[in-house]
């Protein structure tokens, strides 16, 4: 009777008249069986069609030779890569179960008041209203061809220079130069543009650096760079410790003192990573200090790395020195000298992927063009941003207003971290602060550092970054995000820092 | 290979000054003519044509149109603010999603694909390197039949530190693989004390423009099981076969097997819209794979090769659009066919045999009964009268480690019917002169 109802609908299917009625019966009945040999647990399969050819009986003879091959073949899993299995490995730092944490249960003051409060992520969350404007203004614009030239879906779609098309270059090197103040110009033919500052700086270590070497890092430093500059490429970095008693300034002497011991251990030191404006202290680099670095780098015939990217989030009145302005107006080796940037700090855009490497040795932008290949920005995004970056009124406008909104969130913060007893470290720049929390900490040591995070992202529900992902020798300073708020979620957060606060003041008794 | 350069001052990596990279080969020697003298129509009629670039060009006004029709596609609304914060290496929901149904239309619905096995690449040049990092370790081997793509020297070796041991294939057989040929390739690897990790297929095969027939992806998997390796199947130009049923994909062999998880561990697919949807300026590449712990670790790399989040969603725009992808793959498929015809057409004529291919964007010409002498020198001799006499830049068969001299890959979907035709007719006028010597 189950068969009857099949057959005819094999003989009127793709197999046609024929298969006549004797043989689909047969091949039904193989298929039926086939079937049941191979129903796989995993609930993705979907069982072959039921028009049957003479294909399927191929098959099902070829089947128990090849299930005699699995059983013999593969008892052993296949192996991934030693790097694979390694970045597989459930994140143990603070710095990324922190960003999941906040992402689970993110704070919304109506839809999610007890959520996580997302202190851990630079990003800056200010001034999107600016470019909301912009892009309702101008978007239809400047997406769609226009009759000049290239501008069409042709002009987008096709192959693109790798390392970015000329306009974009040209309305960076534009952009930079009026972030940092003016002082200094940047020539487009030096820059390799990338998805990203991420693999800018990676690209920039496979290029400077060999498997085993290493860079000098002042800490405490940005979490990433583990990731970013040693996944890959294999290079080490040296930790070159600044304290609270200098603000966390970088010293000379402390950078020799790391190179040579470094060097006695047969490591080769390849250059100097600094990050200026510093992630996570927030502090600037003086142009003395720079001028220090290029004649240590020179002495010592090593690069310099400088990541500028936090450049245009300058709110106090300081002057921010761009490495580039130093080797312009001295006479330094250039050559030894790259600098990295990328808009998803300054124009809020992480999401596009849009980074650089700025560089004045031509072998190292001849190597990085033909390395961006694997990251490359997205020519829609290029266009898009060529033209927002070519508004000059808008940037203007943008870069007065960000810097007004940034300061005026930071003195806040701050002052009611003051009002908690918490002191920052003395800071111009970036979207964060550096809060000194050691009277929060019931044992002052890293442990006790992680204790108080735990708690803090737990109990307070507030999801800040740790000094010991950033490798600093200090325990208890906490970097605090504070771009990514409202005005009215300061007072929350001070609330669940100063619940927190008591309830340990009191159990300590 | 490390060459060293004269550094009066700071040195530079290994990989920097590593000629791995491979641009100084003819495939990329012949660009540079192309960049220094291009041809145009109106002009410079005497310029080179470029036949070595692999590009999509038939289908630009499809695209165009939906761009007008849709301008949601390209404008944000409320979710600005939320995209362009967006550099979650999971990649966009609806864009994973719409990747997914795209690659599932292409196979004709045939098989399914989850979207949580998509990691998202700028680009498949990203996604053939960064799935070298994840499955072999440095000094590690991929067996590739040859011919192959010249950019693999590149994407799998030069960061990676990876070897790539050619799998010879011969013209007699229509250069498919075969298990004598997997054997050597493997006895190969190991005499050179190199651990072989994996086998990379590209599928159609680039430079043959010709589908992997069923029964040969089936040897090259029980292959891979038997000997406990990966398969990386390279489908870029999956949607680019002038017949659908005659691709047929690797994900296809899974599923008709029954999935195993034997088999399956050891599968990853790459795609990219480059070629199908004749995008590649957007930069986007997917790893789509059968095995939890490569997905995870691929994922994670996938941070230095993200995808514009505006980007995401103009696509996810366009390729949730049924009505829109059912044309597209349709009318793409049938220019790309009489584009095909035409050229494959005019070289006979002119008295060029090609190798009889059903997809790509690209013919496998044979040119070797033009050569002065059967052997390399006498195919790059060859290869440089037609770039700088007939000014076509065509790409020779040893730049894709082709074991057999003479044989040419052209490109013929990266220009206009007009521009064919005069490529067409200077081969002509070259082969006639050439007759009559």
């Amino acid at each position: 009777m189950r068969l009857v109802v099949p057959l005819q609908g094999v003989v009127q299917g793709r197999g046609g008249l024929i298969f006549g009625s004797l043989i689909p019966c047969a091949l039904f009945y193989f298929l039926q069986l086939y079937l049941k040999r191979h129903r796989s647990p995993n609930s993705r399969s979907n069982p072959p069609s039921p028009s049957a050819s003479a294909q399927n009986l191929a098959e099902l003879t070829r089947t128990s030779s090849r299930s005699n091959l699995l059983s013999r073949g593969s008892i052993v899993p296949v192996l991934i890569s030693s790097l694979a299995t390694s970045i597989s490995k459930p994140n143990d730092s603070p710095y990324y179960i922190g960003l999941d944490k906040a992402s689970e249960d993110p704070y919304d003051r109506i839809d999610n008041p007890d959520g996580v409060i997302q202190l851990g992520l630079s990003e800056n969350r200010l001034c999107f209203d600016l470019i909301e404007k912009w892009m309702l203004e101008n978007l239809k614009d400047s997406m769609r061809g226009r009759e000049e030239g290239d501008l069409s879906i042709s002009g987008i779609a096709s192959y693109q220079p790798l390392d970015g098309t000329m306009e974009l270059k040209m309305a960076m090197a534009g952009f930079m130069s009026r972030v940092m103040g003016g002082a200094v110009s940047f020539e487009p033919s030096q820059m390799v543009l990338t998805a990203g500052a991420t693999p800018a700086i990676e690209t920039l270590c496979f290029c400077l650096a060999d498997h085993g070497n290493a860079f000098l890092v002042p800490t405490p430093y940005y979490p990433g760079f583990d990731r970013d500059m040693k996944w890959r490429t294999g290079v080490e970095l040296i930790p070159v410790h600044c304290r609270n008693t200098d603000n966390f300034m970088l010293s000379i002497s402390a950078l020799n003192q790391a190179f040579n011991q470094t060097r006695k251990r047969g490591t080769k030191i390849r250059g100097i990573l600094l990050s200026n404006p510093a992630n996570p202290v927030g502090n600037l680099l003086s142009r003395e200090m720079l001028c220090d670095l290029l004649y240590f780098a020179r002495e010592k015939n090593i690069h310099i790395i400088s990541d500028e990217i936090f450049a245009g989030s300058i709110y106090e009145n300081e002057e921010f020195v761009s490495i580039a302005d130093v080797v312009d107006s001295e006479d330094f080796d250039k050559s030894r000298v790259h600098i990295v940037y990328g808009l998803s700090k300054d124009l809020s855009l992480p999401g596009f992927r849009v980074g650089m490497i700025y560089s004045f040795n031509e072998n190292v932008l001849a190597a990085a063009r033909k390395l961006t290949r694997f990251s490359s920005i997205s020519a829609p995004t290029q266009r898009l941003l060529v033209s927002i970056l070519s508004d000059a009124r808008f940037i203007e406008e943008y870069m007065a207003t960000n810097k007004k909104r940034i300061r005026n969130m930071h003195d806040l913060f701050v002052a009611g971290l003051e009002g908690l007893g918490i002191r920052c470290a003395d800071s111009s720049a970036g979207l964060y602060c550096w809060a000194d929390m050691s009277k929060l900490i019931l044992t002052y040591g890293e442990k006790g550092e992680l204790e108080l995070w735990e708690k803090l992202l737990h109990v307070a529900k507030i999801n800040i970054t740790p000094g010991s992902a950033c490798h600093c020798i200090e325990p208890g300073w906490f970097r605090c995000c504070f771009t990514t708020l409202d005005k009215e979620d300061i007072p929350v957060v001070m609330e669940r820092i100063r619940k927190l606060a008591d309830t340990r003041a009191a159990s300590r008794g | 290979m490390a060459i060293e350069i004269e550094q009066p001052s700071v040195g530079l990596s290994r990989v920097a000054v590593s000629k791995t990279h491979g641009e100084d080969s003819p495939y990329f020697a012949g660009w540079k003519a192309y960049d220094e003298n291009p041809y145009d129509g109106e002009s410079n009629r005497s310029g080179v044509i470029q036949m070595g670039l692999a590009e999509n060009q038939v289908s630009f006004d499809l695209l165009e149109k939906y761009l007008e029709e849709h301008p949601e596609a390209s404008c944000w609304g409320p979710g600005f603010k939320e995209n362009a914060l967006f550099q979650d290496y999971h990649g966009l929901k609806s864009f994973r999603q719409a990747m997914a149904n795209f690659m599932e239309k292409i196979r004709g619905g045939s098989v399914k694909f989850d979207p949580n096995r998509i990691v998202l690449t700028a680009g498949a040049t990203a996604a053939n390197e960064l799935l070298t990092f994840v499955l072999a370790n440095p000094g590690d081997a991929l067996l590739v039949p040859t011919p192959y793509y010249p950019g693999f020297d590149r994407d799998l070796m030069w960061r990676t530190g990876v070897k790539i041991v050619p799998i010879h294939c011969e013209s007699s057989n229509n250069f498919q693989v075969t298990a004598g040929a997997l054997e050597s390739a493997y006895e190969h690897a190991e005499s050179m004390n190199l651990n072989v990790r994996g086998v990379l297929i590209t599928n159609p095969s680039n430079p043959l423009g010709l589908t992997i027939q069923r029964c040969t992806l089936e040897l090259i998997l029980d292959f891979a099981v038997r000997k406990n390796v990966h398969l990386v199947s390279d489908e870029i130009y999956s949607g680019s076969t002038f017949s659908p049923s005659e691709f047929i994909s690797i994900a296809e062999i899974l599923r008709d097997r029954g999935y195993i998880k034997a088999e399956t561990e050891r599968v990853h697919i790459v795609y990219s819209l480059s070629k199908d949807l004749g995008l590649p300026g957007f930069r986007v590449g997917t790893v789509y794979s059968y095995n939890d712990s490569v997905v995870t670790a691929a994922r994670r790399m996938s941070s230095f090769t993200l995808i514009s989040s505006q980007t995401q969603h103009l696509l996810a725009c366009m390729l949730s659009n049924e009505e829109f992808t059912g044309n597209y793959i349709k009318t793409n498929r049938e220019r790309l066919t009489k584009r095909h015809e035409t050229i494959v057409e005019g070289l006979r004529i002119a008295g060029i045999e090609c190798l009889k291919g059903n997809a790509g964007l690209f013919c496998w010409m044979n040119l070797s009964p033009l050569l002065a002498e059967p052997t390399r020198g006498g195919e790059l001799a060859l290869w440089k009268t037609i770039l700088t006499e007939v000014r076509l830049n065509i790409s020779p068969g040893s730049s894709c480690h082709c074991s057999e001299p003479g044989w040419f890959r052209v490109c013929f979907a990266n220009m206009s019917e007009q521009t064919l035709g005069v490529a067409l007719e200077r081969i002509h006028k070259f082969m006639g002169q050439r007759k009559n010597h």
